[in-house]
């Protein structure tokens, strides 16, 4: 471990960006998300212009429970929070810290799965499955996209805390923090928007 | 060149103020071809690299003046286009749907065939579309299956009709009766390409007395006859129907003896009407029509009960 | 410890190269075999219309059903697998070497990016063998391309496309970080070559255009697999929303394409007329500005739609706008070689052809823009003739001038020039012959995607006359094609065979795998002709010689795009009855598709935990080559 530490001392205080290397793949995430954002784009334009379309199935007054998803939208803030407390930890180089924080945000990112699963469990009960009418096929794929991403950044943030365990901290791993921190960010945000124009405008009809 | 039925060769107003767009953007392209291609075999011809000449040209880096003047002229020569197309993309959208003086039809496309239906007469007819001469028409257009679009080239541009919703379009009719190719101009499948139909714009008393008999009951069809009517209620009544305030899955067949084509690109004689029922996937590929398992002269019993739906 | 990397040859080097150039070249062969596959479906296409129905209402070499086929495939593999691959096989060859970089910034998703797109060419083709090609336009509208109205061939439309688009994205970004980032010394924005300009400006569009074109395939999809109604009509789906889904990604797509052609242009032009690029900084205005109507303009291929007179208006008058920055660089292009001294070789031939033929395409695309005008150009031939004007007229012409102008540098071998010329005159006639008169042809009424047509229309000669104007075309890549062989054993290729004026021909030919032995120091725009102009023969180095970094090889990006393959097939086939039951049950419980993902996923696993270290090539090795 002594090697570790004496290596920590050298790494430079923002180390994600020390190589050539890392500010590239700190550039190309942020570009990837610009991408993810038109992508996103279009499930939002989709589900705006399919959402009337219930046929026999339930509308979203009918169906949407604001405190389950309330609680959800909390947990999944929390989480970016925690994966803020992380980057810092990194730039502080405390390992353990970050790798406690980013524990933290997975284990909340779980949460927000299981009570997303919940939900959809709870609405095909409802009558309200994946192939009921256009509103509802569109809005499984825009939460569903939304929920396989949060599903993705566990295993992913998961994955970083063991490599994190077995290398350490350095000019490799640093980068893949960063932009882990970066896309979970990007999920959270995502949410707000889902939280505002599913579920809030969905309930007020 | 064509039928009388083209872009070039408008026949009534929409289409005229359509073809008056088209010239005069492509007077103002021709211009700005010249101005080019003038330049440009000047430069290829005057500037070539004479043999052994290894002199270094000026480096120019560019010119205030030029990039000013080749931004503003076609700018301006925008401007003189941009404004007619512009008023005239508003007015013909106009909305005659509550006119009572505008002849209303509603264009259904199929697989691989029109549908008209007369809304304020309760006519439905299919393939031959007859309008009177010097009169408005509003279409609302739709399909029942895939994408269509519905083309009088002669009358004016095209309008789409997407399942599931409906789109406006009106059209003016010719000065003069004539027969007029109408088209599918959307990709619709394997017969998309024999998707024709006809336009025949006939006189005011012509097209009252055509109102007139489409309305009229179906006259009772002589003994000889008889077989073929009787095997034509048992295999394609559940689609066609006979009389003009029926609509179907299939063609309405009023007056069918007195249209243009068969199969809306073969010539109405017995043999293409026999060949066309006997087997339809052959005459036109992808058809809904299906082959009913009859006898030849099943078939030419079923053809002469069709020659008898005129409405003369 | 230096040289502990493994190096692969023959084939499994091709597979497992992660250097641009080799990518390049890769893109250049899998681009080039697809272009002959389409050129052979667009062969077929103007046979079936040489004729007109016959009197019996026989068609007499394709029924409806074929030619659709070919049709779609034509367009399809003409736009996704020949026309993009080739610009990204030029930008690979390219870019890198023109800013002065060893490499591109991710060397592995570069190769991913090919290998996706190969992967997702060959899925699309592989429905010729099993006869469920796609029928439905490369446009794919619904409600046509639904369960109720085609069959398995759509399914290989949407995947196929899907995966290879995953290739394009990837490649986007990697072009955008590479330039950004990755510039040699004083290499500035303002110093990039044109070139470089337009594919950053392209790379851009890519990035905004594709997730859109993704979604949308991801729509039919699940409409066609897992019974979804997206555009279902009937359960209150919306066929319209393809449309604009589509031609939000489709517009910027031609732009996409066109945009490196303009890039190929300017670095011809000053060449070979040894006189720089005529107002080189409103020519990079012009181009950020179309990339930026790009996105604004999607609907003027819906006019017809029923959108209403008020979006009509707007986007007709938008699209018109685009004729401004266009017009800035075909001026700026005549006034770089106005006072040139200009040598007709192969390249500069199709370059300079270019100009009149695109100026052509583009003044009936603002015809087009006219809304009422196009409700009687919409779906007629003259929008054939018109993109075709700028796609083969624009695209194509460039894109063989740019062949004829690298090869060099990529192959360390010349072209023959006289045949160069043959097949110029052969593919520039042939191509007027084919596409000026179905200007008239649509002008006359005659639909597009129209598998015959009834004679006496007025129709017969012309299409007769176009179907000869192909087969002159046809020639002509086969010229090309000849040319191609024969350099292999071509004389070899100096490092400056054209008295070029970028960074690349400062370099050997074919490059060194670390191109630059030595960052160059860019003193300016054309910054190796500022040099030669100083009286010297290189580049001043901007570092010392030192040893240099190399990515190691990697057959993961090969796997990954192989386990998407495999994954498509298990998606598309799930509901599909086999013969056999063990078939059966291994397509209708997922086990392919999950199989698949599971080998894309345990790549993605691999490349995350291993980390590349790569090799250095070190300094006695550097000086040995000289």
């Amino acid at each position: 471990m002594s090697h570790a530490e004496a290596h920590l001392d050298k790494l430079p205080p923002e180390p994600e960006k020390a190589t050539l290397e890392g500010r590239n793949k700190v550039l190309g995430f942020w570009l990837f998300l610009g991408g993810e954002t038109v992508l996103f784009g279009t499930l939002f334009a989709t589900f705006l212009a399919l959402r009337g379309s219930v046929l026999d199935g339930p509308t979203g007054t009918e169906l949407f429970d604001l405190k389950l998803v309330a609680a959800a939208t909390f947990i999944l803030l929390t989480s970016s929070l925690t994966s803020v407390f992380a980057v810092q930890a990194m730039h502080h180089k405390n390992v353990k810290n970050l790798m406690i924080w980013l524990g933290v945000t997975v284990l909340l990112g779980f949460g927000f799965l299981v009570l997303e699963i919940y939900e959809f469990y709870h609405y095909v009960h409802e009558g309200h499955g994946f192939t009921t009418s256009a509103f509802s096929s569109s809005f499984y794929a825009l939460v569903g996209f939304h929920g396989a991403h949060v599903a993705l950044g566990v295993l992913w943030i998961g994955l970083l805390i063991i490599q994190l365990k077995v290398k350490g901290l350095n000019t490799t791993t640093a980068p893949k923090v960063y932009v882990a921190s970066l896309y979970w960010h990007f999920i959270d945000v995502v949410w707000v928007f889902i939280f505002t124009i599913v579920y809030l405008m969905g309930k007020v009809g | 060149m064509g039928q009388g039925s083209n872009p070039i060769d408008p026949k009534a107003s929409v289409a005229e103020e359509q073809y008056g767009l088209i010239l005069l953007s492509l007077g103002i392209m021709i211009l700005v071809v010249i101005v080019v291609f003038v330049l440009y075999f000047y430069a290829i011809v005057r500037y070539r690299r004479k043999p052994g000449d290894d002199s270094i040209p000026k480096q120019v880096e560019g010119s205030h003046k030029l990039e000013i003047i080749w931004t503003v002229i076609p700018l301006i020569l925008l401007l003189i286009l941009a404004i007619p197309s512009v008023a005239i993309t508003f007015s013909q959208d106009e909305d005659y749907t509550e006119d009572p003086e505008v002849i209303q039809v509603k264009a259904i496309g199929h697989q691989f065939w029109w549908e008209f239906e007369y809304s304020d007469l309760e006519i439905y007819t299919a393939q031959d579309l007859v309008l009177p001469v010097n009169q408005r028409v509003q279409f609302e257009l739709t399909a029942t299956d895939v994408k269509h679009s519905f083309w009088i080239p002669g009358m004016g541009g095209k309008m789409d009709t997407n399942p599931g919703n409906i789109n406006l379009l009106y059209l003016d009719t010719p000065a003069e009766p004539e027969v007029l190719l109408g088209k599918c101009a959307e990709f619709c499948g394997a017969s998309h390409a024999l998707m024709d139909f006809k336009v025949r714009v006939v006189s005011e008393e012509e097209y009252d007395a055509w109102v007139a008999n489409m309305q009229a009951p179906t006259a009772a069809v002589d003994a000889d006859v008889q077989s073929g009517e009787e095997l034509f209620k048992q295999n394609c009544m559940s689609c066609h129907a006979i009389e003009s305030g029926f609509p179907g899955l299939g063609p309405n067949l009023k007056g069918f003896a007195d249209r243009e084509l068969v199969g809306s690109y073969l010539e109405m004689t017995d043999e293409n009407i026999f060949k066309w029922i006997k087997n339809p996937q052959e005459v036109k590929g992808g058809s809904t029509m299906p082959a009913i398992p009859l006898e030849d002269d099943q078939f030419h019993d079923i053809v002469k009960y069709l020659k008898t739906l005129t409405l003369e | 410890m230096a040289h502990s990397v493994k190096k692969y040859r023959g084939l499994m080097d091709w597979i497992t190269t992660v250097d641009h150039k080799k990518i390049g070249i890769l893109y250049f062969a899998a681009g080039g075999l697809f272009f002959v596959i389409g050129g052979i479906e667009a062969l077929l296409i103007r046979l079936q219309l040489m004729f007109p129905l016959g009197a019996d209402g026989e068609s007499w070499l394709l029924s409806g059903q074929t030619y659709n086929e070919i049709m779609t495939m034509h367009g399809t593999t003409m736009i996704f697998l020949a026309a993009m691959p080739l610009i990204f096989g030029l930008m690979n060859a390219v870019v890198p070497l023109q800013i002065g970089a060893r490499d591109v910034a991710f060397p592995f998703l570069n190769s991913l990016g090919f290998w996706t797109f190969f992967f997702g060419g060959v899925l699309l083709n592989i429905s010729w063998f099993t006869g469920t090609v796609p029928d439905i336009g490369w446009t794919a509208y619904a409600p046509l391309s639904g369960t109720e109205f085609s069959g398995t061939g759509s399914d290989y439309y949407a995947i196929g496309l899907q995966i290879a688009g995953i290739g394009t994205l990837v490649g986007g970004i990697n072009f955008l970080v590479t330039i950004i980032n990755m510039r040699a010394p004083g290499m500035t924005f303002m110093r990039m070559p044109l070139f470089t300009w337009t594919s950053f400006i392209t790379s851009g569009i890519i990035l905004f255009a594709f997730p859109a074109l993704a979604v949308g395939l991801i729509y039919i999809s699940f409409d066609r697999l897992f019974d979804a109604n997206f555009f279902v009509t009937a359960t209150g789906g919306n066929s319209v929303l393809w449309e604009h889904i589509f031609w939000i990604f489709g517009h910027p797509e031609v732009y996409i394409l066109i945009l490196p052609a303009f890039g190929a242009i300017s670095e011809v032009l000053p060449t070979f007329a040894r006189k720089r690029l005529f107002g080189y900084s409103s020519m990079v205005f012009a181009t950020a500005l179309i990339g930026f109507l790009s996105f604004m303009v999607w609907a003027h291929h819906m006019f017809t739609t029923g959108m209403g007179d008020i979006a009509n208006a707007l986007f007709g008058v938008a699209t018109m706008l685009i004729a401004i920055p266009t017009g800035i660089k075909v001026f700026n292009w005549l006034f770089t070689i106005w006072g040139g001294k200009i040598r007709f070789t192969t390249a500069m031939l199709y370059a300079t052809s270019f100009i009149p033929t695109f100026v052509m395409g583009g003044v009936t695309g603002v015809m087009l823009a006219i809304p009422p005008a196009d409700f009687q150009f919409h779906d007629s031939y003259f929008v054939v003739a018109h993109f075709h004007y700028v796609i083969v007229g624009g695209i194509v012409l460039s894109l063989l001038a740019a062949v004829f102008y690298w090869w060099p540098k990529m192959f360390g071998r010349m072209l023959n020039e006289t045949l160069g010329k043959w097949s110029f005159w052969l593919f520039f006639s042939g191509f007027h012959l084919t596409f000026f008169i179905q200007h008239f042809l649509g002008l006359w009424g005659m639909p597009r995607r129209v598998f015959t047509y009834l004679p006496n229309q007025g129709w017969d000669t012309a299409n007769f006359v176009s179907t000869i104007g192909a087969f002159f075309m046809a020639a002509g890549v086969i010229v090309i094609l000849i040319n191609v062989i024969i350099s292999i054993k071509g004389p070899k290729a100096p490092a400056d065979p054209w008295d070029g004026r970028t960074l690349e021909w400062s370099i050997p030919s074919p490059s060194p795998e670390y191109n630059f032995k030595q960052l160059p120091l860019v003193r300016g725009l054309d910054a190796f002709w500022l040099e030669k102009m100083d009286g010297k023969k290189e580049m001043t180095p901007a570092e010392p010689l030192g040893p240099i970094h190399m990515p190691s090889p990697s057959i993961l990006p090969f796997f990954m795009s192989l386990g998407l393959f495999i994954a498509g097939f298990g998606f598309m086939y799930r509901g599909y009855e086999f013969d056999s039951a063990l078939i059966n049950s291994l397509f209708g419980n997922d086990i392919i598709a999950i199989l698949g993902l599971a080998i894309t996923f345990v790549c993605m696993f691999l490349r995350s935990v291993y980390d590349d270290h790569g090799y250095h090539i070190e300094v006695e090795e550097l000086q040995k080559e000289g």
